[in-house]
């Protein structure tokens, strides 16, 4: 019997499992080759999508590689200024209280220039979801030394190496939020395998039905990789992440909700 | 042995040749062309049949290129 199956009998519709949502716009992203961002852009718009709310989800896109997020989710969009997401985000929440919101931001925008607007939201315990991606550097701009940067990481402003005695120790910023008594869902998620890809998912699921609920603020870290920044090929730099990133960054739930 | 029958369909011109799919692929399906496509990425493609429809490639392709389809035999 299995000799009668040819490649055109399984490429039919109804045997499909896995396509390309609908939800992302038919372009191609900008993005370099290999990097997270795409992966955790389709993710969330896979969780939009299944939940049946993309007509009633507006996204706040930072500053950054995803600043042109907009061009490619196809939702309802608002760019906002370097690191002043949140705070927009805010606003759309309030005055829209029955619509989703998300930011979804860099670490460059999240935990650099807009700290006290990250902090002062999940202080407030708004009712949103920032989604952080954190590659540690500046990816956009060429790679630049970024408050995540790791210990001794190599960057093109730090190229011997970050040296905490000068240039401070890196930001957990995860960590920090998760003090919060504004926060309700804090989490550190990956994309770079499989296993953690469908982790990431049921993470930002999470996180976008916490809305529903009115509980508070759903943070969800996705530890990225930058190929381009860091100077590798993709494989390369994911299995660095796992090396280095994780143990600084270890991945999982901060803060799970008390049931 | 297997049940399963899988078959992916790669769009080769919207794939940057980032290879993760490659190291994702339990079965070794997938390997790098040596043509390149429009944008001069080497492309992904299928090397042999043993597809499970396993979803991994795709799930994590970072451009969405790759569409499953799997049957039961």
């Amino acid at each position: 019997m299995s000799e009668n199956i040819t490649k055109e009998s399984i490429i039919k519709e109804e045997n499909c499992v896995y396509k390309r949502t609908n939800l992302l716009v038919d372009k191609a992203l900008s993005y370099c080759p290999g990097c997270g961002h795409g992966t955790a852009h389709r993710l969330l718009m896979e969780v939009l999508e299944e939940m049946n709310i993309q007509s009633e989800t507006i996204g706040i896109a930072p500053v950054g590689c995803a600043v042109l997020a907009y061009e490619f989710l196809d939702i309802d969009m608002q760019q906002a200024a370097h690191g002043r997401a949140p705070a927009v985000a805010t606003a759309v929440k309030r005055l829209m209280p029955e619509k989703f919101v998300f930011t979804y931001q860099g670490d460059g925008d999240l935990a650099a220039i807009g700290t006290a607007e990250t902090i002062h939201a999940c202080n407030r315990g708004e009712n949103i979801t920032i989604i952080f991606i954190n590659n540690g550097i500046y990816g956009m701009t060429g790679g630049q030394m970024a408050p995540t940067t790791l210990p001794g990481m190599k960057s093109s402003t730090s190229p011997y190496g970050r040296e905490v005695e000068t240039m401070g120790n890196p930001l957990k910023m995860t960590e920090l939020v998760a003090q919060l008594p504004g926060t309700y869902y804090v989490t550190r998620q990956s994309v770079h395998t499989p296993g953690n890809v469908r982790k990431a998912k049921k993470a930002l699921r999470k996180a976008m039905e916490n809305q529903k609920l009115n509980k508070g603020l759903s943070f969800v870290e996705i530890v990225s990789n930058c190929n381009s920044g860091w100077k590798m090929t993709p494989v390369q730099s994911n299995k660095w992440m796992e090396e280095n990133m994780f143990p600084f960054y270890p991945l999982g739930d901060i803060k799970v909700p008390v049931e | 042995m297997a049940k399963v029958k899988g078959e992916i369909v790669i769009n080769i011109e919207r794939c940057k040749g980032c290879v993760l799919c490659v190291a994702a692929c339990n079965e070794q399906v997938i390997a790098m062309s040596k043509e390149v496509n429009g944008k001069g990425y080497h492309y992904a493609e299928t090397v042999n049949e043993n597809c499970t429809g396993c979803t991994n490639c795709a799930v994590l392709c970072p451009d969405g290129v790759i569409t499953v389809y799997r049957v039961k035999i």
